[in-house]
């Protein structure tokens, strides 16, 4: 239900102010998706979307620092 | 895709789990509050790598399975009407009320819709001016700013043929009914990371502190999940209760705020029921007075409905996490996903159905 997926901005139609779309990329799927709820969201940044809405702007540099902790895991003894 | 393959490397997974064995010194109880969470452990194992001392319990996180009868039942009956088209998300379709589900209704001739978004609601009610179209509102914290939107662009566009039929419910609320039960063996929780995203973490705060227990905010994937065990785990080894986010790359302290505002513009805080927990103080969202126009229950009127109960389904205790689907003697016999008895097993994140579907085949070879 909770169901969320990152994808990427591809372009934004803000032609209505109070709905701006984002046309968005799930891994070669493109779909309009809902940015009101990310105003500060621009192309090229990736969103969590959720029932047509991206409902939080994908921190890129936390995903890495996440990803790199699991790289050190191999590290261990 | 990005940012979830790096999120499932089994070796990492692997790895997680020698982690946990080398820092676990007792037995612990975590429950994962969300139906996401649960279908993801399940599906990938994620309890079975796990030391046999570190104990996995379901929550109540599933909106679809503490939908309750009644709500359903109220749904099919407005869903009948002639001059309403009916819309909802997919999961809702086969989940049995007294007697029917929304897909009977709809082979019956009713106009019901699985719809992706509410806003896709709204637009069937903009081209279809004659038709009263009625969007079913149900979900946690994660959801509610996509219904509340719909409602607030109706409202914006003067659309009168749209409303809700609204059974959202909150976390922080079933958190607390659930310390509070007098079996309650739970020590800590995950929080689920998507109602964060919205929500933030203040709700969680005063929760930890009064019990004393470790709240990690954790994203879906198997190592979202391994490391939220993990980092929940190290709290409750220290004697730590703390609220930490291990969902960091979607989840900020302070929520979504534009989200925020409008759940509290068109929604207000009300008690509500959940299957098999009863009625929970200040656990649902209804519409506020500016929207009380569109709200379906006072639209489309349909009485006091006698409801039926789950006949030999022990949903209530499993969405408790006090029993688990194993325990009920009508799983994977009388009660199927084509035929369920009860919510667990209709919804795909339901712990029944998680079971049923990733489980069984493992306890066929074991028999």
């Amino acid at each position: 239900m909770c169901l969320a997926v990152p994808g990427a901005i591809r372009a934004i139609d803000a032609t209505d102010p109070d709905n701006p779309l984002g046309r968005i990329d799930f891994g070669g799927v493109l779909r309009a998706v809902s940015l009101a709820y990310v105003p500060e969201a621009r192309v090229g940044d990736y969103v969590v979307v959720h029932a047509g809405f991206a409902i939080s702007l994908l921190d890129e540099e936390e995903a890495a620092a996440a990803i790199a902790d699991f790289r050190a895991l191999d590290a261990l003894p | 895709m990005k940012y979830v393959e790096e999120f499932r490397d089994g070796q990492a997974v692997r790895a997680y789990a020698e982690r946990i064995r080398r820092l676990v010194t007792r037995p612990w109880q975590i429950m994962e509050i969300c139906g996401g969470q649960t279908h993801t452990i399940v599906k990938y194992g994620i309890d079975e790598l796990l030391p046999p001392t570190v104990r996995l319990v379901h929550g109540p996180g599933c909106p679809v399975c503490v939908t309750p009868v009644g709500a359903i039942d109220r749904a099919l009956a407005i869903a009948a009407r002639p001059e309403v088209t009916f819309c909802s998300f997919g999961d809702m379709l086969r989940v049995p009320g007294s007697r029917k589900n929304l897909l009977m209704i709809k082979a019956e001739g009713g106009d019901v819709r699985m719809v992706y978004s509410p806003l896709d609601a709204l637009a069937i009610a903009e081209a279809n001016p004659q038709r009263e179209v009625v969007f079913f509102a149900i979900g946690f914290e994660t959801t509610a700013p996509t219904a509340a939107m719909a409602a607030w662009q109706a409202r914006r566009k003067g659309i009168r043929n749209f409303s809700l039929l609204v059974s959202q419910v909150r976390v922080p609320p079933a958190i607390e009914a659930l310390m509070e039960a007098p079996d309650n063996a739970i020590q800590g929780f995950l929080a689920a990371g998507h109602v964060c995203a919205i929500m933030g973490t203040e709700e969680y705060l005063p929760l930890a502190a009064r019990y004393r227990m470790p709240l990690v905010v954790t994203g879906f994937e198997p190592l979202d999940l391994m490391q939220g065990i993990h980092r929940c785990l190290t709290q409750l080894e220290a004697g730590r209760h703390e609220v930490e986010i291990q969902y960091a790359r979607a989840v900020r302290p302070q929520g979504n705020p534009a989200a925020r505002r409008m759940l509290g513009e068109v929604f207000r805080i009300i008690d509500r029921e959940w299957r098999g927990l009863g009625v929970i103080p200040a656990s649902g969202l209804g519409l506020s007075e500016a929207y009380a126009d569109f709200d379906a229950e006072q639209r489309f009127p349909v009485g006091e409905l006698p409801a039926a109960d789950d006949h030999g389904c022990m949903s209530g205790l499993i969405l408790r996490g006090v029993a688990k689907p194993r325990d009920c003697p009508a799983f994977g016999t009388r009660c199927t996903p084509e035929h369920p008895l009860g919510a667990t097993m209709v919804s795909s994140e339901g712990a029944c159905a998680a079971y049923q579907r990733y489980r069984r085949l493992t306890e066929e070879a074991l028999a």
